[in-house]
């Protein structure tokens, strides 16, 4: 079946572009019509640029007639709605931020921009990130376009879904226990989180900062590269982004990688594994070993902490980062407060929903007097044994090998009863965040429903060129045939 | 009962920095509400803060200035609470790694010299303000404030009195102003303090319970508040009461204490590391580079013009207040080599004028080098020190040159003898009888004498020759 534009990589619309086979306005048009076909039943979108986008399409077109395309030049980009975008509401899936109006454009976004990336929209998400479902926001839950009766995965559930679903060509996501690696998984496309400091967080509203990661969601691995080399790069407004020199990602696609230690930690062989998803990363790690590679037996001793590290660290840091909606200056403030203290109150007990504001509790409690020591301290001093687990895994193998999730895209509202189980559907990603290196997930394959599942591979600090390496081997020599959601 | 009175003082002083110190916003007191802001110190979604490197240099200035040590890796820290002057519902300061820890300054008091320990100097912002409107159901908020640069330097309870506490201040104060890192402008904030008081038993060896206060705004107003509270917790315990651990507010109007809030509603602020900024390094090359910048000190340079220039501690007190004042004064002693009459003139008739003007001795119309010029004048006897003064207003009125102004005036002293012995002369033989009499005995009339003459040359007479010359004719010799 031939692919429609919508469902088109990026480097095969450069191609066509470059030919003149395609404008930037057809590929947008085929986009935004898509959109109206679908996003109906996905809601993959909180806020869709249509004019803007065609606006920026014209552009693009001009541009590449006059011989200016840059590598996204007229790629039909949608973005998470925690990513500012001036003039453009960014709601990161909260009441609280229902009328915000950022009047500057985080980096990322001014990198696309400037990169000629025609923005479709702003995804759904889980409010403020907080969720692994795309359950929790106030604007509606999104549905895997695989199985509409399914999440898509969480937080950044609208970015995957607009994906895999054909509603754009790639998009942009955050990822600070999982959120874009594990709706990747969940919906069948390429997701990376790239490593601390790799792609400037400036204007990506803050769950918990010194976890969050802005990364690509694609349809395949070189895409991912090129997304990243757009996105990456030391930023004066971020103090944690890092000056080292990053190299052409897409340098990395189609490289052999004869000879390579896939490491498999024995601690992720846990129970609670779906056996379909087992059996898919089993086959993944066969075919690396068919190119030559080695599977290597790893330990990561510190791994049955990763949760609890987890959720005292970003909880903390986001009751922190959450104090600024106070209704005070911009988003939601409650109409009917008399004073100081109930204005507080009410425009944060009704700006919130319930997820945020147990997270908030969590995060205050754990840095109270009297008991900052037992847990944000000793969450921050097993956070560095975690952090060695992985130097210590590193000198045994290039990259680590697990499960992207432990079972494919569950029911809506299967776990929302459940916090608990709800946070384990991030236990394989957590530890990357924890320990500030990439990871990659890359599909691996379909269950017997026909859900897709993902790989996830992890890397070194700033290896993100062997993420895309081996992600693109185990591409090109898949032994299960790529399908599309039908929709 | 004795009680001994313990006091350690919170004070917090903002930098003199172009921008403030997470964003290029500008620091200028007086502007209009909310027009020295940006999203970065309104505290937007999404944005974050990068740290002025001029903070850390001018905190380092303190530290070394105050015998601190300098930590070699300092941590920015959360201090979490609600308040619509704080945008971000945090204050981004310092916890447990501030830049500088253990130093010292002393003080003198009656000349007795007593070393007040600092427990800590560390870097925060400074929060907005709130505008309330009595007439309006609302308040409002200018952030322009938000983000200025602040240093806490936090005192250890060393001081035993209020006089103690305002010299410690005082003391902070002018080493602050010296470095140049600071205003010291009370009126506007730019240098606040805040204070902890007990009293215990004397010869205790615990702590009483102690207050703070707050909202005292001059050095006054510090001594007055402090005087206040200690009175007020002696009434307290002698009443058989206790003292409560609270928050007061130092009420000016009615020149008392209120208290704010109890120990119940002490905020919990939650500390933790701020993962939006990244550890300063600060290495010993740095240290030793703004070391190498700093000026002598206040205190040292006090010493030193008594050692040097064997001018009084008084002089020396008044002469060193301010850096350029110090140095008017020096430039006027090199030019003239005569220190005390400098300083006499310094504090004496440039330091009135000004002040009466309400200037700044940079502002001084008169400078060191037509200063040192008159005052060698009088030293040569071009003048009289009596014209001197006559001569010192012109200058300070037009700015002119002593030597111009004299010679305009017709200024110049009469110093040759034969003019003086023949006006004196003329004045004997004009009051013969006042001679008669002033040689039998009557000694007193030689005041008439100097006086006639002064009359007749119109003052411009060398008092001195005019003293020698008429003494020898009246003796006859």
């Amino acid at each position: 079946m031939a692919a429609g534009l919508h469902e088109s990589t990026i480097h095969e619309l450069q191609e066509k572009l470059r030919r003149g086979d395609v404008t930037a306005s057809e590929i947008t048009e085929a986009v935004f019509s898509r959109i109206e076909a679908v996003d109906g039943r996905i809601k993959s979108f909180i806020t869709i640029m249509r004019d803007s986008a065609a606006a920026c399409a014209r552009r693009a077109d001009e541009a590449i007639r006059a011989g200016k395309a840059g590598p996204l030049t007229g790629i039909p980009i949608a973005v998470k709605d925690i990513m500012c975008t001036k003039g453009v509401r960014t709601t990161c899936g909260s009441r609280i931020l229902e009328n915000f109006f950022p009047p500057y454009d985080a980096t990322v976004v001014r990198k696309l921009k400037e990169g000629g990336a025609v923005i479709v929209g702003k995804t759904n998400m889980d409010e403020f990130a907080m969720g692994s479902s795309t359950e929790t926001s106030f604007y509606g839950i999104t549905r895997n376009p695989w199985d509409l009766g399914r999440i898509p995965g969480g937080s950044s559930g609208g970015s995957a879904a607009a994906v895999a679903a054909g509603e754009c060509i790639a998009s942009l996501g955050s990822d600070t226990g999982g959120s874009i690696r594990q709706p990747a998984s969940l919906c069948g496309v390429v997701g990376m989180k790239p490593t601390y400091g790799r792609v400037s967080r400036y204007g990506l509203i803050a769950f918990a900062s010194s976890l969050d990661q802005i990364g690509p969601f694609t349809r395949d691995a070189e895409d991912c590269a090129i997304l990243l080399n757009a996105i990456c790069g030391y930023d004066p407004l971020d103090s944690t982004s890092v000056p080292v020199e990053t190299p052409d990602y897409r340098s990395f696609v189609g490289k052999d990688i004869k000879g390579w230690k896939f490491g498999v930690p024995r601690e992720y062989l846990i129970e609670g594994i779906d056996p379909e998803v087992a059996g898919l990363m089993e086959e993944s790690i066969g075919v690396l070993e068919s190119l030559g590679a080695e599977r290597v037996d790893i330990s990561l001793p510190h791994t049955e902490y990763c949760v609890a590290v987890y959720y005292v660290i970003a909880p903390a840091e986001a009751s922190s980062n959450l104090a600024r909606y106070d209704g005070v200056k911009y988003g939601y403030r409650s109409p009917d407060a008399r004073d100081l203290i109930e204005m507080y109150r009410k425009s944060r007990s009704e700006g919130f929903g319930a997820e945020v504001k147990r997270r908030i509790m969590i995060g205050t409690y754990a840095l109270s007097s009297g008991y900052y020591d037992a847990y944000y301290k000793k969450a921050s001093q097993v956070r560095t044994l975690i952090k060695r687990d992985f130097e210590e895994a590193f000198r045994k193998c290039d990259v680590i090998v697990t499960p992207t999730a432990p079972t494919a895209a569950f029911r809506i509202g299967e776990k929302t009863d459940d916090p608990l189980q709800m946070y384990l559907s991030d236990i394989f990603t957590i530890s990357a965040n924890l320990a500030g290196i990439p990871g990659i997930s890359t599909p691996c394959g379909y269950t017997g429903k026909g859900l897709p599942v993902g790989l996830q591979l992890l890397a070194g600090h700033f290896q993100e060129g062997k993420l895309i390496q081996a992600a693109s081997a185990l591409e090109r020599n898949a032994k299960f045939e790529k399908r599309r959601p039908a929709l | 009962m004795e009680y001994e009175t313990v006091i350690g003082l919170e004070v917090h002083a903002q930098l003199l920095t172009d921008s403030k110190i997470f964003c290029g916003c500008s620091t200028k007191f007086g502007a209009a509400p909310n027009s020295h802001t940006c999203p970065i110190c309104l505290g937007m979604p999404g944005v974050l803060p990068v740290l002025n490197r001029k903070v850390v240099e001018y905190t380092i200035k303190m530290g070394l200035a105050t015998n601190c040590r300098i930590n070699p890796e300092d941590v920015f820290a959360r201090k979490n609470y609600f308040y619509p002057d704080l945008p971000k519902g945090y204050q981004i300061s310092q916890f447990d790694r501030p830049l500088a820890e253990d130093g010292w300054v002393d003080i003198e008091i009656d000349g007795k010299k007593k070393r007040i320990g600092i427990i800590r100097i560390h870097m925060e912002e400074d929060a907005g303000k709130l505008v309330h409107d009595e007439t309006s159901p609302f308040s409002y908020v200018d952030f322009n404030r938000t983000g200025v640069p602040l240093i806490e330097i936090v005192s250890r309870p060393d001081i035993r009195s209020p006089e103690e506490a305002t010299f410690y201040l005082r003391r902070l104060h002018e080493i602050l102003v010296y470095l140049e890192i600071c205003d010291g402008n009370m009126e506007e904030g730019s240098f606040r303090c805040d204070a902890n008081v007990s009293i215990r038993p004397g010869g205790a060896a615990e702590f009483g319970t102690r207050t703070e206060l707050k909202n005292m705004n001059s050095f006054r107003n510090v001594q007055r508040a402090l005087e206040y509270e200690v009175k007020r917790q002696q009434y307290v315990v002698e009443g058989g009461g206790k003292v409560a651990q609270e928050t007061r507010l130092w009420d000016d109007a009615q020149g008392t204490t209120l208290s704010m809030r109890g120990k119940e509603e002490a905020h919990d602020y939650r500390y933790f590391p701020d993962p939006d900024l990244v550890p300063v390094a600060i290495d010993n090359a740095w240290i030793e580079e703004v070391r190498a910048t700093l000026p002598e000190l206040p205190m040292e340079k006090r010493e030193r013009f008594i050692g040097e220039y064997g001018i009084p501690a008084y002089d020396a007190g008044v002469l060193t207040a301010t850096r350029a004042l110090a140095e008017f004064y020096e430039e006027t002693v090199k030019l003239t080599g005569k220190p005390k009459i400098a300083s006499n003139w310094v504090m004496g008739d440039v330091l009135r004028y000004l002040n009466e003007e309400k200037r700044d001795i940079r502002e001084s119309p008169v400078k060191p080098s037509s200063l040192a010029d008159m005052i060698n004048l009088i030293e040569r006897g071009t003048i009289s020190g009596k014209m001197a003064k006559e001569v010192f207003e012109e200058m300070y009125r037009s700015g002119k040159g002593p030597e111009a102004i004299i010679e305009e005036k017709g200024l110049v002293q009469i110093t040759d003898e034969d003019a003086l012995k023949k006006t004196i002369e003329q004045v004997l033989a004009a009051n013969p009888s006042e001679a008669e009499q002033y040689r039998s005995g009557k000694q007193k009339l030689f005041g008439f004498f100097v006086g006639q003459v002064m009359k007749a040359t119109g003052g411009k007479a060398n008092p001195a020759m005019v003293n020698d010359i008429l003494k020898k004719i009246l003796s006859g010799r």
